[in-house]
């Protein structure tokens, strides 16, 4: 399974959920992501897993909820739309505490929007989207490989924590192919799911999503819920470092906008610019500290995206206005260029 | 001495904390006492719904998992495609279950989908506080149809069982009521077809028990029972409405 061999984006996602154990997906189609579905219904089978095309990602994300709920390795995948109809049961995924994967390979929006690559479901995605306090782990890769060696942890994370974990991608992550090896998903050993339900088979009976009226309950909920996110912040930050370690620019971006600030990096070099890049892995938890530390060092920090400025916000969190926080981003299905972006780097510079 | 009356050993030993009137508790203990005589406790799991209806986990004792409103039968869904040798119920108001999961319990239906529902239609929002559901019928009151419902306005109260009669994967559609002992064991017969139905593998099965809401119809219980038999019936005709024989996926 060592060897390299070309694949596109989302048939990577389908084929590293199926390395990971995912038992079962429920889907509907959507542009850019459908070919997923279209994979693993047909791997799926080949495996003794289920796929299911649902009626809607409502009922999608529900299926899933029954599925989680009875132990399985279970995902569901989307694209901005449909991850706007996924999230009231994202919301009672999180609060049942129930684990399971759901890929974003997001498109322009908003509204019906369309099918180019964007990165304007990142508020959706980290802020919440549904209603209450929740947090979803979020993860951002930003090549075919990463595609892969993400959905292997994603599905890992979502067990070790009992959280759902969105992949956010986009559609040209998603369209891309690139020479990707395969390798095995290795985590340490998980603890088993005591808590699905199975049918009482003799024992107590088991519930899962209770209703809580009390406030007093319901903060208590809240409270630990809380407490397993602060842990998520404390393990499970990821992050890429590139470029100069002592920048006189600070540049911040994720997944496909990473890809192309590497290239401002070494084009910068070119030009006798000392330029860093953070890349964030985890988008939640967000590497708070890393950026911290080197913008302080850097004294000015750049963040771009495919989007009118959403990411921006919690790296200016992270600096609390000790470091001036420029931004650059094109929206709709653009993608910014290289070339832009080294033209504000330099104006920002001098 | 022989024991001829029992609480069956599904139903959870505490007082019922529905209205007084109400045919939830009724319609729960003849759930419980079917379970029993299956003797399907150990791999039976429900699914509660939103509203009046939720309570069910806190009476039945079987493995149960809560989800969003109307979205039952695909939870319901997701757990009989993992665990395909478990018997899955959902247990859904009308609102629930005829307004805002329509589309998840139609195309549970016509996918012949191997879980049993069992759908409480009392023609009101009970938990929110008597609002017009789809199923409120012609001329009645509620706090969102104050003159009463009419079709103009409101549309036509919804009658669940005939829409899914036309879906091909529903095996086993039945209206009952439980007004008078007859039709009590009517209801039970049918509850029990339900789950054989599921437990055969002949595909999708549906009960719709009709119920009195007293507290929210502004009756008193003998009252509820009344006008349920009186107004709603003649709309809701009760009885088998679908029966397929044979196995649907075969």
């Amino acid at each position: 399974m060592e060897k390299k061999i070309l694949m596109k984006g989302n048939e990577a996602i389908a084929e590293a959920a199926v390395q990971a154990g995912c038992q079962l997906y429920f889907g509907y189609p959507i542009t850019p992501q459908t070919e997923i579905s279209e994979y693993l219904s047909q791997r799926l089978p080949e495996v003794g897993g289920v796929f299911l095309q649902a009626e809607s990602e409502v009922a999608a994300i529900n299926m899933v909820y029954g599925a989680s709920a009875s132990g399985a390795r279970v995902m569901t995948s989307s694209s901005g739309p449909g991850i706007s109809l996924k999230q009231e049961g994202i919301s009672y995924l999180t609060v049942a505490e129930l684990p399971c994967v759901i890929v974003n390979m997001s498109r322009g929006g908003p509204g019906l929007g369309n099918i180019q690559p964007s990165q304007s479901d990142y508020f959706q995605a980290v802020k919440g989207g549904g209603h209450g306090d929740y947090k979803l782990i979020v993860l951002a890769p930003s090549s075919v490989q990463e595609l892969i060696t993400l959905t292997h942890r994603a599905f890992y994370l979502a067990d070790k924590y009992r959280n759902p974990v969105e992949i956010l991608g986009d559609g040209m992550l998603g369209q891309m192919m690139e020479p990707v090896v395969f390798t095995k998903p290795q985590f340490p050993p998980l603890p088993s799911k005591d808590w699905a339900i199975k049918g009482k088979n003799g024992r107590e009976r088991k519930v899962v999503g209770r209703l809580t009226l009390e406030a007093q309950a319901l903060e208590e909920v809240n409270l630990r819920l809380h407490r397993k996110y602060q842990e998520i912040q404390k393990n499970e930050v990821l992050f890429e470092a590139f470029g100069s370690p002592e920048p006189d620019l600070l540049l911040v971006g994720f997944g496909t906008t990473a890809r192309i600030l590497k290239t401002v990096v070494r084009e910068g070099e070119k030009k006798g610019l000392k330029l860093g890049l953070i890349r964030p892995i985890t988008l939640f938890p967000f590497p708070r500290d890393e950026i911290n530390r080197l913008a302080n060092q850097a004294g000015k920090v750049l963040v771009v995206e495919m989007n009118l400025g959403q990411m921006v916000e919690d790296v200016r969190l992270s600096v609390e206005g000790r470091v001036p926080v420029f931004f650059y981003g094109r929206t709709g299905g653009m993608i910014p260029t290289a070339e832009t972006i080294l033209s504000r780097v330099e104006q920002i510079v001098s | 001495m022989a024991v001829v009356f029992e609480r069956p050993k599904t139903l959870i030993k505490k007082p019922f904390t529905y209205c007084p009137g109400c045919h939830h508790g009724l319609a729960q203990r003849i759930i419980a006492e079917v379970i029993d005589e299956l003797g399907i406790e150990n791999k039976t799991i429900g699914v509660g719904p939103v509203g009046c209806s939720v309570y069910i986990y806190q009476f039945l004792d079987t493995d149960f998992v809560m989800g969003a409103h109307g979205r039952a039968p695909a939870i319901a869904t997701g757990i009989k495609r993992t665990q395909p040798d478990k018997i899955v119920f959902s247990y859904q108001g009308d609102g629930d279950i005829a307004a805002i999961g329509t589309a998840e319990i139609l195309h549970a239906a016509n996918r012949g989908e191997l879980i049993s529902s069992f759908f409480i239609n009392n023609a009101v929002f009970g938990m929110t506080g008597g609002q017009m559901a789809p199923t409120t019928i012609l001329k009645q009151k509620t706090t969102t149809s104050p003159k009463g419902r009419e079709p103009k306005s409101h549309g036509f109260p919804l009658q669940l069982c005939e829409v899914l009669s036309a879906c091909q994967g529903s095996a086993y559609l039945s209206r009952v009521a439980l007004t008078n002992p007859k039709l009590i064991n009517q209801a039970k017969r049918s509850i029990k077809k339900a789950l054989l139905t599921q437990i055969e593998g002949r595909g999708f099965s549906l009960v719709e028990i009709l119920s009195p809401c007293p507290t929210n119809w502004g009756m008193s219980p003998q009252e509820a029972v009344d006008w349920l038999e009186k107004e709603m019936i003649p709309y809701y005709p009760l009885g088998e409405i679908a029966v397929k024989e044979g196995i649907l996926h075969a």
